[in-house]
């Protein structure tokens, strides 16, 4: 170890400046500088850039618009991920104990990542359209029809695109977290006469507290995602249910409220800065353990 | 007992299967149909009416027309088909040049405020399209890179998520492999390239799958940054398509997604070691 630092140390480190600082400067260029930029520019007015203290802000929080997009971001968070992070271990619980057949499930699962948004857009247009297919098999069943781009309906839409989507990539995580449970947690368990139940429940979910407390934090930065199912299916004006956070950014764009954008651009980081920080305890207390 | 508990678990992942994979079925069989049975079965869709819409399981009249017709007129399709793959390509290569050798010195060469730096990387890395739209978006404006393709290439190759999942594959070569190396008299360089890349290679594919995948699929950026309707990429002309052309749109969408499937079919394995190790477990 010594011999290795005393060597040649110089060469070693301008070795480590060729290979770090290309990067290195491009993400100072692309993302901390203009962070910076935006920080600043959220204190001042959109034309003219006079300093204007907090009135951006303020302006942004009583806007409506804002509002719903972030109620309907966090209730898309709020129903999405407990239910993501829910299903997929129940169903990566119940692959694995079907050895024979699992490689293939898991496959079909994790399908739907590779799915670029825009080839099934069609798909789901004709599959949540008033009268779409969804709906079709619904008047088959003798239920009513629900009209999921008009109403309400449209937020579950998204969730089910999400799950779609996302189930294959949680339910890795998962399996990975169960393969990191010691195989003698459960040779023990099992020679005190546990039932497969008590195993799951005593051992099983205890030990997979990381992976759920990563997953979770995950699951809340890939939802900023969906916006994409949302856009390709209704468009920059859906309903009101599925506003998100993206079309507001979006509209305020075409306008050039980019003073609204800083403002609301310095609030969303603060929040994500705090998931972030969440999301750093559990991988450190991960790497303790 | 056992056995039975069993056979409804196995129903339960088949009917679920099943279920996800009908959208995927779904488009598949649509580039394969004709244009009229496409109108009579969706016609429904763009007219308001109580008639509902259908979709066979199998096209009555299986074809390749559509395919044929994007494939060999539609000019516009391979203009954008070529936009999409300029950018992913673009993305791949500028993250090769530039990413590798950056993750390889955060895992393996003596750094000052390593642990800083790669704080700030992982930041970044977790901050979504929403946040970091309008600061790109200043920056690209600056350089005049707006509607060209380097405004959707060069953010996405200076992303600092592949930095750090490459690092964390170097980071798992064992150090005696270095130190031998060393001892041999090996240079830094000589390292890097005759250890480091091959022993990271499987690292590099996971990753390289994972930006590809992410590259092809590109929305926001192109939409935000792209005025030019002759640069736009195949994601964002699908949308557009109406009744009158859906079967060149179902055709065009089975080719954009013809590469994505061939690449997780024969490579799933790097790609579930990649997501396995973005939760931050290996």
């Amino acid at each position: 170890m010594k011999k290795r630092k005393c060597s040649h140390p110089n060469i070693q480190w301008s070795m480590a400046a060729v290979f770090l600082l290309p990067h290195m400067a491009g993400v100072l260029c692309f993302a901390l500088l203009p962070m910076v930029q935006v920080v600043v520019r959220s204190f001042q007015s959109a034309v003219g850039g006079n300093w204007v203290g907090l009135k951006n802000y303020l302006t942004v929080w009583n806007n409506d618009a804002f509002r719903l997009a972030v109620s309907n971001t966090a209730k898309f968070i709020l129903v999405c991920v407990p239910v993501l992070v829910g299903v997929s271990l129940i169903l990566t619980v119940g692959i694995q104990s079907l050895p024979a057949v699992s490689k293939h499930i898991r496959s079909i699962f994790l399908m739907p990542m590779a799915i670029p948004a825009a080839s099934v857009v069609l798909v789901w247009k004709a599959l949540f359209h008033d009268n779409g297919l969804l709906n079709h098999a619904l008047l088959n069943m003798g239920a009513d029809t629900v009209a999921w781009m008009d109403s309400g309906a449209a937020f579950w839409m998204l969730v089910i695109s999400y799950l779609w989507k996302n189930l294959g990539y949680t339910m890795v995580l998962w399996a990975a977290g169960l393969s990191a449970i010691p195989q003698s947690c459960y040779e023990a368990a099992q020679v005190d006469g546990a039932t497969s139940r008590q195993i799951f429940f005593w051992i099983t979910l205890p030990n997979l507290k990381g992976t759920a407390y990563i997953l979770v934090v995950l699951s809340v930065l890939n939802s900023f995602k969906v916006f994409r199912e949302a856009w390709l299916v209704a468009g920059d004006y859906p309903d009101q249910s599925m506003y998100l956070l993206q079309h507001l950014y979006n509209n305020w764009f075409r306008e050039l409220d980019f003073d609204k954008i800083a403002a609301a651009g310095v609030m969303c980081s603060v929040v994500i800065l705090l998931l972030i920080g969440m999301l750093r305890r559990a991988w450190d207390k991960e790497d303790g353990e | 007992m056992k056995t039975v508990k069993k056979g409804v678990v196995l129903a339960a992942l088949l009917v679920l299967s099943v279920l996800i994979c009908y959208p995927i079925w779904f488009a598949v069989t649509g580039a394969f149909s004709s244009q009229w049975e496409l109108e009579e079965n969706l016609s429904p869709l763009f007219s308001i009416g109580q008639e509902m819409a259908a979709w066979p399981l199998l096209p009555e009249a299986p074809t390749l027309r559509s395919l044929v017709e994007v494939l060999l007129d539609s000019p516009g399709f391979f203009s954008m088909f070529w936009n999409s793959v300029a950018i992913s390509a673009g993305i791949l290569l500028g993250q090769l040049l530039v990413d590798i050798p950056a993750a390889w010195a955060l895992a393996r060469l003596p750094i000052p405020g390593k642990k800083a730096i790669l704080t700030a990387y992982i930041v970044l890395m977790l901050m979504p399209f929403q946040v970091m739209m309008f600061p790109q978006y200043l920056v690209l404006d600056d350089l005049h890179l707006l509607d060209t393709l380097w405004a959707v290439i060069l953010p996405a190759v200076f992303s600092t998520f592949p930095v750090f999942m490459l690092h964390r594959f170097f980071q798992a070569i064992p150090q005696e492999i270095i130190e031998a190396a060393r001892l041999d008299g090996a240079g830094e360089g000589r390292i890097f390239l005759w250890i480091g890349l091959p022993l990271g290679a499987p690292g590099v594919l996971s990753v390289a799958i994972l930006t590809f995948l992410d590259s092809w699929n590109l929305i926001e950026q192109p939409m935000t940054y792209l005025k030019t309707k002759s640069l736009w990429p195949l994601s964002l002309f699908l949308p557009e398509i109406t009744l009158p052309d859906m079967g060149m749109g179902f055709a065009a969408a089975l080719l954009m997604l013809i590469p994505a499937l061939l690449l997780f079919w024969n490579c799933q394995e790097y790609l579930e070691r990649g997501i396995a190790l973005s939760g931050g477990k290996e």
